[in-house]
Formats: C-alpha cells, sequence, structure tokens
C-alpha cells in the first residue's frame, strides 16, 4: 500500500493530477446539475404564478 | 438532425439518454482509475508519471474535439437555423473549457519531474493555451449582448473562426521542435505504445466522452428550460 501510494518517487505529481482531475469533473457536473434545476424551479414558480392568476 | 428542433421532443430525448450516459461514465471511470493505477506497469524511462497519462491525454482529446463540435454546431446555427443548435455549442462550451485547463494543469505536473520544468512556451503548450482563451472569449462574447441572437451569431463566428487553432495544436508537434512528446496513440501507423497502457488509455477516453455527453445533455437542457422560461414571462406580460 504504501509503495502504490509512494507511485515510485513520483506522488508529488500523479495524485495531485488525478486530484485536480476529480475536482473539475465534479465541478462541471455540478454546476451543470444546478443550471438544470435553477430553470425547474423557475418554471415551476410562473406555473404557481399562472395558477394564481386564474382564481 | 432536424427532428430535434423541436424542444419537448429534445427534453424527452434527453432523459431518456441521460441515464445511459451517466452509469456507462461512471462504469468507465471505475474501470479506468483501476486500469490506470493499479492494473498497468510503470514505464521504463517515465515510471509511474506515465499515469498521468491516462488523465492528461483524454484531457487533452476532449478539449480539442469540444471545440470541433461547437465550431460544427456553429455552422449548423449559422446556416440551418437549427434553433438547439447555438444553444448545444453555448453548452459544450465550459466543458471544453474545464478539459483544456485540466490538459495543461495535468501536462505541467508531468512535465515538471520529466522535463525540469512546468512549462515552456513550444508550439503545443502555447497553442493549447490560445484554445483555452478562446473558450473564455467564446463564454464572454455570449454574456456581452443584450440581444441572444446577436450574441448567438457573434460567438458562433468566434467558434468557427478559431477552430483553426485545433489543427495547429494536432500538428504542432511535427511542425516544430517541441519539448512535448509527438504522438504514440493517435499517430499514421498505429500506436507505439503497449497494450498495458492502452487498455485504460482506451476506457479513460470513453469515460471522458460518456462524462462529456452527461453533462453536456445536462446543461443543453438547462438552457432549453431558461428558453422556455423566458418565452413564458414575455407571454405573462403580454396578457
Amino acid at each position: 500500500m504504501a509503495a502504490f501510494l509512494a507511485m515510485g518517487g513520483y506522488a508529488a505529481y500523479v495524485w495531485p493530477a488525478y486530484a485536480i482531475t476529480f475536482i473539475v469533473l465534479l465541478g462541471l457536473g455540478w454546476t451543470a446539475y444546478r443550471a438544470v434545476k435553477r430553470q425547474e424551479s423557475a418554471l415551476e414558480r410562473l406555473d404557481a404564478k399562472v395558477e394564481e392568476g386564474r382564481e | 438532425m432536424m427532428f430535434l428542433a423541436n424542444p419537448v421532443r429534445f427534453l424527452r430525448l434527453a432523459d431518456t439518454l441521460l441515464p445511459w450516459f451517466r452509469w456507462g461514465a461512471l462504469l468507465a471511470l471505475a474501470l479506468g482509475l483501476y486500469f490506470g493505477l493499479f492494473a498497468s506497469p510503470p514505464d521504463y524511462q517515465q515510471g509511474d508519471t506515465v499515469r498521468i497519462m491516462y488523465v492528461h491525454v483524454p484531457a487533452a482529446t476532449m478539449g480539442e474535439g469540444v471545440f470541433v463540435f461547437m465550431a460544427i454546431a456553429s455552422i449548423v446555427a449559422l446556416v440551418w437555423k437549427h434553433p438547439l443548435a447555438d444553444l448545444a455549442a453555448k453548452a459544450a462550451a465550459p466543458i471544453g473549457a474545464g478539459f483544456t485547463a485540466l490538459a495543461l494543469v495535468t501536462g505541467s505536473l508531468w512535465g515538471e519531474p520529466m522535463w525540469g520544468t512546468w512549462w515552456v512556451w513550444d508550439a503545443r503548450l502555447t497553442s493549447v493555451l490560445v484554445q483555452f482563451f478562446l473558450y473564455l472569449g467564446y463564454m464572454a462574447l455570449w454574456q456581452a449582448f443584450e440581444d441572444p441572437a446577436k450574441a448567438a451569431k457573434a460567438s458562433s463566428i468566434l467558434a468557427i473562426v478559431g477552430v483553426i487553432n485545433v489543427p495547429i495544436i494536432k500538428f504542432s508537434v511535427d511542425w516544430w521542435n517541441t519539448l512535448h512528446q509527438p504522438s504514440s496513440i493517435f499517430r499514421s501507423g498505429g500506436p507505439s505504445i503497449d497494450a498495458s497502457m492502452l487498455v485504460p488509455f482506451f476506457i479513460m477516453m470513453i469515460a471522458y466522452a460518456l462524462y462529456f455527453g452527461w453533462i453536456f445533455l445536462w446543461r443543453l437542457k438547462a438552457e432549453v428550460l431558461a428558453r422556455r422560461v423566458q418565452t413564458r414571462r414575455l407571454r405573462m406580460m403580454e396578457a
């Protein structure tokens, strides 16, 4: 396990490369997910307003 | 292509496709990490830094691929006025920018131990940096206009002109003397690296592509919904 983590002496380069990849991919996913949710709730609010107007 | 012009049909298709991309991407990522980190040997010259290749090359390839996709979508938008095409290009841009940034950073982390420097202004690194700025410029242009039709047109033109940079990136290692190594995978005559390294590489390539599909569909869905919100607001103001 220690040998694996050491990455043949290149741990300081290999692990940050994987970590930053993970962070950026996750960030891209999170912002996309938030964008969908934001528009969905905006639509819901508009629909609620239309309902109010009808009453 | 044209049947997707109907946003309702697009949303239905996106919701059908999304789980496939999601589970495909997660499965490929898990497999790719296993092969890349555990089940592949260190390189005889580069040692374990070769494992950076499995996150670096797919990021760089996707960064270029997404730009080509954006340029094609922009042509479709300008020539055939397909209503989803410019939204598709707009949705893809931040993902392509992210991939390109990853290519630059992971490349830097690979360059320091192998070349002895984080950065050189050689043709490959510089042209990839230019691509990153083209992405930023493209996204800024969308924000720069009040009128979305004008923004779409201006950014489409930027994408179509900017795609010239992609072949420059691709062939920079052949045309100029670069510190960056020439292609060992996507080259004429076939890959020059061992199968034990090609397996994790191709799995990661598939993982990145599927991940792009997943996130892209989400972003495009958000754009389509945003347009719907806009038209509904306008209709309410008229009523």
